[in-house]
This record gives structure tokens, C-alpha cells and sequence, in this order.
């Protein structure tokens, strides 16, 4: 009876720890998602949207445009890229092929952010002569995006049923004609959810735009190269630095400006997926 | 029937051509990457040989002044490059997150898998993916902001007090910027990639080897302990491996809560430090003003060390969970 009572009280305090240790995850949660809501709201003003940086202190505009021009380089040129090398991986490719290209599209993801930078900046800054531009900004963050985007096309075409290649191609059409009319179709939300992931993960990064974009306080013109930009996460990093509470303000309010943005993409996603798991067990 | 139109064959190849190009992007995007940042600091292997992963000391030296000649390379006068510094505090505060990070993110996942269910884990879950999602800067901000002040004023005090003789504990407590803060801030970006990694891990634990662990009158706390978790080990292992990797090549958060050491070997848990990564971040301004582009090439070869690490340590966590088939009996191993 002794031992079973031990052992029992043993079993309560392994699982007390566990609960303390999934409360004190949401606890770090919520303690970020509190201190950064709370500075933020406080310090941001709407006419922020609508004023560039001057000097220290003014609004937001020229990095939130900044970032929309950066990010929407990134897709251009991420999204064909990743979606196509998704279709080949799980439509074209052989077993072996496939794996080698899941492999390499995973030590892609893995490379640090910073050593994307870095290498934008031997390549495209100072080889090409681009200078920090949108362009070589928006080329760095191609290659943060793009293995996202090749994963999540592959395995969302993964789980379409054999049965449904089968029927178009016993209907006569090609392989690409038999992707292109019927099979794209029900893999396409979870294509879109990679897509809108991976534009949630371009917004949120610093280190591969350091080196890349620059800094403007001026709206960004539609000059790729040869023209800095600014943009968001660099607000947030550098105008914390300053000995200004104007500057310091305009630090929050773009942590904020960016969370809140982030945030929304995030729920919108868990929305989607959560309606379309929902369908298919029929409970909808 | 009807045969398929020539056209449309050679749409169906071009397509095909086309496609296979994009899906070798990533391999063409690594070879250039891995060349261009190897042939960019060959100058400095020659100039500092393998101390540059032995010597402390790294000095621009007179950007100013006139420029020596050593190993066939130019550089200016006094100029030293020696990563160790950054490789120490990469490694380190990379080790102190997973000493935080690994059992909290375990018994989370835990938690998780086995103890709510129907709505409440999946907003749980959901919660702590969204962790992963939030922007290193912004983490960054929250560790200015509430991290090192808490640190300075009641963490690193209470530590010393507490484990003050062990040599690493004790000593200066300093500002709160240094190894302890981006430790902690490291571990809160990858509490939930092994969090998630882990939970799944969990879930796919038979179901009959738990419930016999409790039919021969296992508590069900014991029933994690030497069932669930033994049976994850591997996976778990590459996990915490992925975690790591993660934790040394991430740049923003670190380099706003380091306290940008340089020259100077971290002494205690509260000393300043500084990573590659985030080092390499921290000297955009230098490799600009020097003329004869050696910082240049030294920040080159200090992301190629970052490079070779991370990667290694990323193969070997894939190695680590590539799924193996009708190896594992359902049961306990030992």
C-alpha cells in the first residue's frame, strides 16, 4: 500500500510539472503578446499609415509600403518557382528524385536567414553593382520563402486520391492537362495556405534585409535596383536604439503594426484549414 | 478514340521542362550560396589560416593607415580576424536554450497529447504555433523591454545567490544583456518547433502499448515516463537536434539582447557575448568603410563556419528522424 501510495504521489507531481510547464508557455505567450500590444497601442497614432519617417520621429508609411513592395518581389518570384517545383516533386518526379529535391528544399530552409543575407549582399550588392535595392532585398527573401511554398504544394498534392489522376488521364488528357483541369483543384487550399504562410514568415524577417535593402525614409520609388527601401523590422530593430521617445514610439508601433498583421494572416489560415477539415468529415 | 493532339504533347512537355526547372531552384540556389560565399573568403583563409577559429582578437586594424602584405593578401595594418569569440557564444547560448527549452517544450507536448482533447487542444495548439510565427524582432523587443530588466534585477542575483559556488554562476551579474538573455529569448523561439515536433511524436504512440502499461498497473504518469517517452526517444532526439540548429543561426533576437561582446571570452552565465549571426548583423557598417574589403571576406568566412555548423547539425537531425519502416515492435523496447 505504501509503494502504490508513492507512486501515485509521484504520478500527481510528474503531472503537476507538466501542466506548470504548458502554463508557463502560455505565460511567455501572453506576456509578449501583452508588453508589445500594450507599448503599441499607446504609441501608435492612425496618421502613422499616412506620414513617412522624418529624421527620428513621423509615421510608418515609406517602411509599411516598403515592406508590401518587398514582400510582393518575393512572391513573384517564390511563388512559380515553389508551386511548379512542388508539382514536379510530387506529379513528375520519381520516388528517388523526389526525395533528393524534399531533401534539398529542406537544407534550404534550414540555411540561418543571416547567411541569405550575407549572401545577397556578395552577389547581388556588390557583384552586380545592384547596390541595396528592392530587388536584391526582394531576391533574399525568395530564398526564405520558396521551400516553404515547394513543401506545402507537394504535400497538400499528396494527399489528392490516386483515383482522381487515373479518371483524367483515362479521359485522354496529358499529365500537365490532367493537373492544370482537375487535380490543382482540391489541393488548392492547402497550396494558398502555404502561400499565405510563407508571405506571414517574409513580413516577420530582418536579418536576410540588412544587408540587401538598406534604409529609405522616402516612399519607395518603383526603381529595383540602385534605390533603397525601407521597411518594417528595420524601424522595429534600430529606432529602439535611439535616445528619443519619439523614435522609441515609432519602434513599437511597428512591432505592432507588424504583429497585428502577422497575426491576422495567422488566424485567417487556422480559419481556413479549420473549415476545410471540417467539410471533408462532413460535419460542416 | 481519339488521339492526343500533338500540341498538346508538346505543351505537356514544356510544361514538364518547366516545372523540373523550378523544382531544381532549391539546388541551384544552395550551390550558389555554398560558392559564392566560399570563393568570397578565400582571401582571409590565406591571411589567417585555421586561427580563424582559434584566436580571440578580431581588429580591422588602421583602415586608415598603409596596408601590409602577409600570405600574398593585402590587409590593412594590425588587422586580426579570429572567430572564436562568436563561435563560443553561438554554441553556448545555443546550449543554454536547450537546457531551458528541452523540458518544458517535452512536457508541453505531453500535455498536449495526452491530457485535453476536442477544442481546448486545438486552441492550445494553435497558441503555441502561433509562438513560432511571431517575428524574431518583435522577441527581440520583448526581451529589451521585459527580459533583460527582469534579469538584471531579480533573475541573475537570485541565481548567484542560489548556485554562486559553482564557478559559471557565480561573479558579476552585469546589465542583463549577455548569455543568460539570449539563452532564455533563444528558447522561446524553439519551445515550439520542438513542442510540435514532439506532441505529434507522442500522438502516434500505439494505443495498446499504453493501455497494457496501464492494465499491469502502471500510474498513467508512469506510463509516459517509460513507455511514451522510450518509444519517441529517436524522434525526439532529431527534434532537439533541429531545435539547435535552428537556435544558432537565428540573427535579430539574439543580437538585440546579446550585449555585442567583442575580443572577450564570456566569463559567467551574465556575461556579454555576441553569435555569428547576429555578429555579422552588428558589422554592416564596418565591412563598408574598409577599403581593402578584407571585413568583407572575414564576415564571408565567419557565414561559412555558421553555414557548415548549422547544416551539419540539421543533416544529423534528419538522419536522426527519417522515417524507418517495421523496425519498431509495438511495445517497450528493453
Amino acid at each position: 500500500m505504501k509503494r502504490r501510495r508513492r507512486r501515485n504521489a509521484f504520478s500527481y507531481l510528474g503531472w503537476s510539472i507538466a501542466w506548470l510547464a504548458a502554463a508557463l508557455v502560455l505565460f511567455g505567450l501572453f506576456d509578449l503578446l501583452g508588453s508589445i500590444v500594450w507599448r503599441g497601442v499607446r504609441s501608435f497614432h492612425f496618421a502613422m499609415l499616412f506620414t513617412p519617417t522624418q529624421g527620428v520621429a513621423g509615421g510608418l508609411e515609406n517602411a509599411i509600403l516598403g515592406t508590401f513592395e518587398l514582400v510582393l518581389i518575393a512572391v513573384l518570384f517564390a511563388a512559380p518557382l515553389g508551386i511548379l517545383g512542388g508539382v514536379y516533386t510530387s506529379e513528375f518526379a520519381g520516388r528517388r528524385t523526389a526525395a533528393v529535391i524534399r531533401f534539398l528544399a529542406e537544407v534550404l530552409s534550414g540555411v540561418p536567414s543571416i547567411v541569405i543575407g550575407y549572401f545577397g549582399y556578395l552577389l547581388l550588392v556588390l557583384q552586380f553593382h545592384w547596390g541595396f535595392s528592392a530587388l536584391a532585398g526582394g531576391i533574399a527573401l525568395t530564398l526564405i520563402m520558396l521551400p516553404y511554398i515547394l513543401r506545402t504544394t507537394d504535400t497538400s498534392l499528396q494527399q489528392v486520391p490516386h483515383m482522381q489522376r487515373e479518371a483524367a488521364w483515362a479521359l485522354g488528357m496529358t499529365r500537365s492537362q490532367a493537373i492544370l483541369k482537375a487535380i490543382w483543384r482540391p489541393a488548392a487550399g492547402g497550396i494558398a495556405t502555404g502561400l499565405l504562410l510563407a508571405i506571414a514568415i517574409g513580413l516577420g524577417e530582418t536579418a536576410p534585409l540588412l544587408y540587401t535593402a538598406g534604409w529609405n525614409a522616402n516612399n519607395p520609388s518603383l526603381q529595383l535596383t540602385h534605390a533603397q527601401v525601407g521597411y518594417l523590422t528595420y524601424v522595429a530593430y534600430t529606432y529602439l536604439d535611439q535616445p528619443y521617445p519619439a523614435a522609441r514610439d515609432l519602434a513599437y508601433a511597428a512591432a505592432f503594426v507588424l504583429l497585428v498583421v502577422i497575426l491576422i494572416i495567422q488566424l485567417v489560415v487556422r480559419g481556413l484549414v479549420w473549415r476545410t477539415t471540417n467539410r471533408l468529415q462532413g460535419r460542416h | 478514340m481519339r488521339n492526343v493532339s500533338r500540341t498538346a504533347k508538346v505543351a505537356d512537355y514544356v510544361f514538364r521542362v518547366v516545372a523540373g526547372f523550378c523544382a531544381s531552384s532549391p539546388a541551384i540556389f544552395l550551390l550558389l550560396i555554398a560558392g559564392i560565399v566560399v570563393y568570397q573568403s578565400i582571401p582571409v583563409m590565406h591571411f589567417m589560416g585555421w586561427s580563424f577559429l582559434t584566436h580571440t582578437r578580431w581588429d580591422l586594424g588602421n583602415l586608415y593607415g598603409a596596408m601590409v602584405k602577409k600570405n600574398g593578401v593585402t590587409a590593412p595594418v594590425g588587422a586580426s580576424y579570429g572567430g572564436l569569440v562568436f563561435i563560443v557564444g553561438t554554441l553556448l547560448s545555443s546550449a543554454i536554450a536547450l537546457v531551458i527549452a528541452v523540458p518544458i517544450a517535452i512536457l508541453t507536448a505531453v500535455i498536449l497529447a495526452y491530457r485535453v482533447r476536442g477544442a481546448i487542444a486545438w486552441i492550445l495548439s494553435i497558441l503555441v504555433e502561433l509562438l513560432a510565427g511571431i517575428p524574431s524582432v518583435v522577441i527581440g523587443l520583448w526581451g529589451i523591454l521585459v527580459l533583460v530588466p527582469w534579469i538584471s534585477a531579480h533573475l541573475a542575483p537570485f541565481l548567484r545567490h542560489v548556485l554562486g559556488y559553482i564557478p559559471f554562476f557565480g561573479g558579476q551579474v552585469g546589465s542583463g544583456y549577455g548569455l543568460l538573455a539570449s539563452g532564455i529569448v533563444l528558447a522561446m523561439m524553439i519551445v515550439p518547433i520542438i513542442t510540435a515536433t514532439a506532441r505529434d511524436l507522442l500522438l502516434q504512440v500505439p494505443l495498446l502499448a499504453r493501455e497494457g502499461g496501464l492494465g499491469i498497473g502502471m500510474t498513467t504518469w508512469e506510463v509516459v515516463r517509460y513507455i511514451s517517452l522510450p518509444y519517441v526517444r529517436d524522434g525526439l532526439v532529431g527534434a532537439i537536434a533541429l531545435g539547435f540548429g535552428r537556435a544558432m543561426g537565428e540573427t535579430m533576437a539574439v543580437l538585440m539582447v546579446s550585449g555585442n561582446a567583442m575580443n572577450i571570452l564570456p566569463s559567467n552565465l551574465y556575461s556579454p557575448i555576441s553569435t555569428m549571426a547576429a555578429f555579422i548583423a552588428d558589422q554592416l557598417d564596418s565591412a563598408q568603410t574598409d577599403a581593402s574589403g578584407m571585413a568583407v571576406h572575414a564576415l564571408s568566412e565567419l557565414a561559412l563556419v555558421l553555414l557548415v555548423i548549422t547544416l551539419a547539425t540539421n543533416l544529423l537531425a534528419r538522419w536522426l528522424v527519417r522515417p524507418r519502416q517495421g523496425r519498431r515492435k509495438a511495445g517497450v523496447a528493453k
